[in-house]
């Protein structure tokens, strides 16, 4: 925890510490994480399966692989994570949310190495991982080319890095800042900082930096009738994407 | 499946643990355990009754009728291949009014396929207990009884009545119409208004072949379907009769038994003789308020419970069944919690809906057919005239009664999860 204030902002810790508690509870505060949660997972897994040549209808998958999930929260993405199979260890600046996520996980059986740490502390201590998750939590960070190169940093040969996060566009403005926040109510006012909201473009070149290359772009489109979200090629509000060593 | 003894405090018994709790081991919730436990869900199915015993018991004189898209469901979770020997393929539906000359004919030739198939539920048991010996992540604990049921946030515990303990992230009710776990759950029954009808059910024994063909007749009581069996000799009947003269017929001597079911059956199968109990079932509808409650899910007469007009009791069961699995495996080959509140929405808003249209359309047919008042008779009789006239609309009938409409979930279409 030596160096918290290199990449996090304290004004960010401060309003997810005010959230942590409610995480698990899928009608609670973070239900539209929840109603995300599916897809994201889909798309993680299955770019995992295509990189390290695994068949997803398996037990557990993942097995022999580790992951590092930044910004893990209270565990949404490292339980799952976990339960395929993959080494999981969950990091956070917050550690009101390390509390609570590895309290989740030993009341569910999940064996989890949560840390409250940031990714460079990984970095120096020259920590590397097959699966490196970045899942919005770079429109969080005070220093984005930073903490995207020490992201990319954390990527074993061979291995991938999955990110998401919002484009800061005027589409994005209107409906994941103005109508998720103020209009639905699906987020508390302020979660987010539209200004901090980035291009895929500018996503791309901060992992280049760092020696990676992003190689898949899909778009998360949000269906109100079904109230469930699903990959397609727009990019203009909630993007994820893969990125792999360059060669 | 790990078994250890458990450390943690309160708790004295062996510990199981697994993803999926199914209490009732019947056809619906047997079927249910084989397709999770064959997609690599670890399941513990409960069941009150020794399985040694339940086949032991003689010919009961039970059968189901098995709608094409059920068949799927039960190829798809590895049972069908443990029956298939020994069950019958209906190849025509012949609909018949009483008041009326016209009828409405299925023939399996229309569509391609059979309409169905009959089995006798012992004969589906029997592929049941067949596909738990094959499937490892499958465990049937029998004969054993539910004493207890805690639902958590975090999770399920369910103890048993001999002090066995299980840990599991969901727990599914399969256990009938009068279902304990709905009751402990507290949640309510809908009931349809009382039918006063009874149906009677037996096994007869017939002198001239089925050649595979059902017979459904709406008679002024309520419909009479002869169901063919296996063999060619042998048919299910399933004999509606009004409330108090059905119980009356049920006690009748042989001999006026017989004369009372001749004069519904017709000679054209040659000579008829009744092979099994009667039984009597008081036709009813209901139908629970909700599916799902904190990881708990409802499946089959738990859930619906309805009147045996077109043999979709089990089909229904099937069809919750099939559906329960496919959201089930999607969240298990996602990491998620299978137990969890949003994939038991998901298999609610799939099913209920879809329940809620049928046993109104189930409820409807009955009463239609079940009316003997002019103008309706005259309804009845014109509409199936209609529906024999045009080749569309039948055919969706004929694809309705195999129950192929409606959003199918993967195992109905056949197809892979």
């Amino acid at each position: 925890m030596a160096d918290v204030r290199t990449t996090a902002s304290p004004e960010e810790v401060a309003k997810f510490e005010a959230m942590a508690d409610s995480w698990w509870d899928p009608n609670g505060k973070f239900k539209p994480l929840h109603t995300f949660n599916p897809v994201r997972l889909e798309f993680i897994r299955d770019a995992a399966a295509t990189r390290f040549g695994r068949e997803i209808a398996a037990d557990q998958p993942f097995t022999g692989l580790s992951l590092v999930d930044i910004g893990c929260g209270g565990g949404l993405l490292s339980e799952p994570m976990r339960r395929l199979g993959f080494a999981v260890t969950g990091i956070d600046a917050t550690a009101k949310n390390i509390g609570t996520a590895s309290v989740h996980a030993e009341k569910v059986g999940l064996d989890i190495d949560y840390r409250a740490c940031l990714a460079e502390d990984l970095a120096a201590a020259g920590e590397k991982f097959d699966v490196v998750l970045c899942m919005e939590v770079v429109e969080h960070v005070a220093d984005v080319d930073l903490f995207l190169t020490t992201c990319a940093r954390l990527v074993k040969p061979g291995g991938m890095l999955v990110g998401a996060t919002m484009n800061r566009t005027m589409k994005s403005l209107v409906m994941a800042k103005i109508g998720a926040e103020y209009i639905l109510r699906w987020l508390p006012r302020g979660t987010h900082d539209w200004k901090k909201f980035l291009k895929p473009s500018e996503f791309a070149a901060g992992l280049r930096a760092g020696g990676l290359e992003v190689n898949s772009l899909k778009g998360l489109t949000f269906n109100p009738l079904e109230n469930s979200w699903s990959l397609t090629g727009d990019l203009s509000v909630n993007y994820l994407l893969t990125a792999v060593p360059a060669e | 499946m790990s078994q250890t003894v458990s450390s943690s405090a309160g708790v004295s018994g062996p510990v199981l643990t697994c993803d999926v709790v199914v209490v009732g081991g019947g056809l619906v919730g047997g079927t249910l355990a084989c397709g999770l436990a064959q997609h690599g869900v670890s399941t513990i199915c409960i069941d009150k009754d020794d399985a040694a015993v339940l086949l032991d018991t003689g010919y009961d004189g039970r059968s189901s009728a098995i709608a094409l898209a059920c068949q799927r469901v039960l190829d798809g979770t590895g049972v069908w291949a443990h029956m298939v020997a020994d069950v019958q393929p209906i190849l025509d539906i012949r609909v018949t009014d009483s008041n009326s000359p016209l009828h409405l004919h299925y023939d399996h030739r229309e569509v391609g396929a059979p309409m169905g198939y009959m089995a006798e539920n012992r004969t589906i048991r029997r592929g049941i207990l067949a596909r738990f010996a094959e499937l490892e992540k499958a465990t049937l604990l029998a004969p054993a009884s539910v004493a207890a049921v805690e639902r958590r946030v975090d999770g399920a515990t369910v103890t048993l009545t001999d002090g066995r303990v299980i840990r599991a992230r969901l727990v599914v009710a399969a256990d009938g119409r009068r279902s304990q776990i709905r009751e402990m759950a507290g949640i309510r029954l809908q009931h349809g208004l009382p039918y006063n009808q009874v149906g009677i059910v037996m096994t007869v024994w017939h002198e001239k072949d089925h050649r595979g063909i059902a017979h459904e007749r709406f008679l002024p009581s309520g419909p009479f379907a002869i169901l063919p069996l296996p063999g060619g000799h042998h048919s299910s009947l399933v004999w509606t009769e009004k409330d108090p003269l059905a119980w009356t017929i049920l006690k009748l001597p042989e001999e006026e038994f017989h004369a009372e079911l001749m004069s519904r059956f017709g000679d054209f199968l040659g000579e008829v003789k009744v092979v099994s109990k009667r039984f009597g079932y008081p036709l009813t509808l209901q139908h629970a308020s909700r599916y799902i409650d904190l990881r708990l899910a409802l499946v089959g007469d738990a859930a619906h419970g309805m009147h045996p007009v077109a043999g979709q009791g089990m089909n229904f069961g099937l069809r919750d069944v099939a559906a329960l699995i496919e959201k089930v495996v999607e969240a298990k080959r996602l990491g998620v919690d299978v137990g969890a509140a949003t994939v038991l929405e998901g298999y609610q808003k799939w099913r209920r809906f879809d329940n809620v249209l049928m046993l109104g359309m189930t409820d409807g047919l009955v009463r239609l057919f079940s009316n003997d008042l002019a103008p309706l008779r005259l309804a009845r009789t014109a509409g199936m005239a209609v529906v024999n006239k045009l080749p569309g609309l039948k055919r969706f009938f004929m694809r309705h009664a195999m129950g192929d409409v409606g959003a199918l979930p993967k195992l109905m279409q056949g197809e892979p999860l």
